[in-house]
């Protein structure tokens, strides 16, 4: 199986010489889910961050990120503005942990997902409107016409985050970042999001890269895991090996951790 | 919606204007010094039968509510009185003077917003860079420097030094003024087709133009700086960079509406203080508007001008409020629709 994106090395050093991510390698296969595990400042936004040119002004990075889902392969790292323009959205998409947030409160749901289908694929707005019909109607919003007129405000979270994925999906990049994106929703809604997601990659060949926190998610989702600390990669294999045989230490205690031992075998199961 | 909105803001209108009219006619009251000897010469004053008749004349004599109410019922049938000072009713004063000074606020305001937004922009956009250190500076500079004290370096600098600029007034001696249509001298001069009139008055309008304008853009570009370094760092911008959006198209659908609702509440005031409150302006351009007017009327103790002015004032803060808050539900949906 091909690496769509394969990550060497990775080390980002913010303004003042504060280094946050010391070392990261990390490959995600074509058509799979990829999951990063780690808590909060263990560099996993970052990592996300460096791989769409959306570091904080400043920053130094080292190392490769090779991605492959372009014409040729590119190391997303040299990119220069122009470059980086028709990568992000178009190639590479990103959804963020709280869709209330990342969707503008005063642009309709319509201009959001169609903006930057105009830009990148050259649409007129009535074919990019269509488009976004069929958007809306694919992550399960209903009336898709009439929100397609509407506000985010007008939407409740689970459906926020539908549309946050909607637009992301819209101009069908290759890969698909996800930073902890059910993070901020109810269990229930949590399922159908991360129920969403494995079908676009069964029908559609999308790679993920899912950031959570919640190895509960990790384990319903994804079939790689990386687990993250202090900016390494402390430990990574298949997300079952990982999770019920951790081999390193702070996996093991990660795994202790989680809150309710008791829904361990039966997290939010997704349809494979 | 919209309809009810309307109607609470009339109700609110309403009761403000009447608590302005009945706070300045107390004031005015409780200052020290009489209408009477400010208008009355010295030797009229001594003659009893001269004040009795004055006072009966300007219904001096009645008691303080009736005067209230009498000058209420006036003002409801458009009437603000005469002007004790130029002896023509308040309202055609009103008339005469607001367009003067509607002429250099107007222009000043428009081209205060363009300038303020842009530089405001640039700078939260060059955080901490050189250029936003820059405009920084600039803003401090600004704002510190007091408005008369430029108004007579630009004049001693364009005036005299440069000779381009004409040192005052709204139109040059040597030009007939156009027939009074709008009451502004350029748009008069230009509907009555005559350029070079208008080019004149164009000419006079600019050095006090670009004094309101310096001042407003520098606390317009501090507003504006603050409010789009807050939505700059905002989730929503994150995304629009990350759908791989063009810079400009990020900072002006994206950016600038965010943050355009602080904004305007400030232009909103700024512009109501400009139109009711540039005297040292006006007055060191000879520029006959609202400010002088209030200026000369408020030290003549003229009662009804005083009284007409702050009405005037009155009702522009809440109209403009009223414009400023229609705008909010314009530019924010979550305002609107809720």
């Amino acid at each position: 199986m091909s690496q769509i994106l394969s990550i060497e090395n990775l080390a980002v050093t913010l303004q003042g010489d504060q280094r946050v991510i010391e070392d990261i390698s990390l490959e995600v296969p074509e058509g799979e889910i990829v999951g990063i595990a780690g808590e909060s400042g263990s560099g996993k936004s970052l990592t996300a961050a460096a791989l769409l040119g959306l570091l904080p002004d400043r920053s130094q990075t080292s190392g490769h990120a090779w991605w492959r889902g372009g014409a040729e392969p590119r190391d997303l790292l040299t990119l220069d503005q122009r470059s980086w323009n028709r990568v992000r959205g178009r190639e590479i998409a990103m959804v963020f942990q709280d869709a209330t947030a990342a969707l503008h409160p005063m642009l309709t749901v319509g201009t959001q997902i169609t903006e930057h289908m105009r830009v990148h694929l050259q649409l007129s707005r009535r074919d990019a409107r269509r488009r976004a019909v069929e958007l809306l109607d694919r992550v399960r919003i209903p009336d898709p016409e009439a929100s397609l007129r509407s506000y985010p405000h007008q939407f409740s979270g689970g459906m926020r985050q539908r549309v946050a994925i909607a637009a992301a999906l819209a101009c069908q990049p290759r890969l698909l970042i996800a930073d902890e994106p059910t993070t901020a929703l109810d269990v229930t809604v949590q399922a159908g999001i991360l129920r969403l997601l494995e079908e676009l990659r069964a029908e559609t060949g999308l790679s993920v890269l899912f950031i959570t926190h919640d190895l509960a998610v990790l384990a319903a989702l994804t079939t790689q895991a990386y687990v993250f600390r202090e900016g390494r990669v402390i430990e990574s294999g298949a997300t079952e090996e990982l999770l019920f045989h951790p081999r390193h230490e702070y996996t093991k205690t990660l795994v202790a951790a989680r809150p309710q031992a008791d829904d361990w075998d039966e997290p939010e199961q997704v349809a494979r | 919606m919209l309809l009810g909105f309307l109607l609470r803001r009339g109700v609110i209108t309403v009761v403000l204007l009447v608590g302005v009219t009945l706070v300045s006619f107390l004031l005015i009251q409780a200052v020290p010094g009489d209408t009477m000897s400010a208008t009355l010469s010295e030797q009229a004053l001594q003659d009893p039968e001269i004040v009795a008749a004055y006072r009966a004349r300007w219904g001096l004599d009645e008691p303080l509510y009736v005067q209230y109410l009498v000058y209420m019922r006036n003002v409801l049938q458009g009437d603000l009185g005469v002007s004790q000072q130029t002896g023509r009713p308040v309202l055609d004063d009103l008339l005469t003077y607001v367009p003067a000074t509607l002429e250099i606020a107007l222009p000043a305001m428009l081209l205060s917003l363009v300038l303020g937004v842009a530089i405001g922009l640039y700078a939260a956009v060059k955080h901490d860079r050189a250029g936003d250190h820059a405009v920084r500076a600039g803003t401090l500079i600004g704002l510190s420097t007091p408005p008369f004290w430029l108004a007579l370096v630009v004049l001693y600098v364009f005036f005299y030094l440069l000779g381009v600029s004409p040192s005052g007034g709204r139109l040059s001696t040597w030009i007939v003024p156009p027939e009074r249509v709008t009451g502004s001298v350029v748009i008069d001069s230009a509907l009555a087709g005559r350029w070079d009139a208008a080019w004149d008055a164009i000419q006079h309008t600019a050095l006090p133009v670009l004094v309101l304008t310096v001042l407003t853009v520098a606390m317009l570009v501090r507003f504006v700086r603050s409010a789009m370094l807050e939505v700059l760092d905002a989730d929503y911008v994150r995304a629009a960079r990350a759908k791989g959006l063009p810079t400009s198209r990020v900072l002006t659908a994206h950016v600038l509406r965010a943050g355009l609702v602080p904004v305007i509440t400030v232009s909103g005031l700024a512009f109501a203080s400009m139109l009711s409150g540039t005297v040292l302006v006006e007055q060191i351009f000879s520029w006959p508007g609202v400010g002088q007017y209030a200026f000369r009327s408020a030290s003549a103790l003229d009662v009804p001008a005083v009284l007409g002015v702050s009405l005037f004032v009155a009702v522009v803060y809440t109209v403009v409020n009223l414009l400023v808050d229609l705008a909010y539900g314009l530019i924010d949906p979550r305002i609107r629709l809720s």
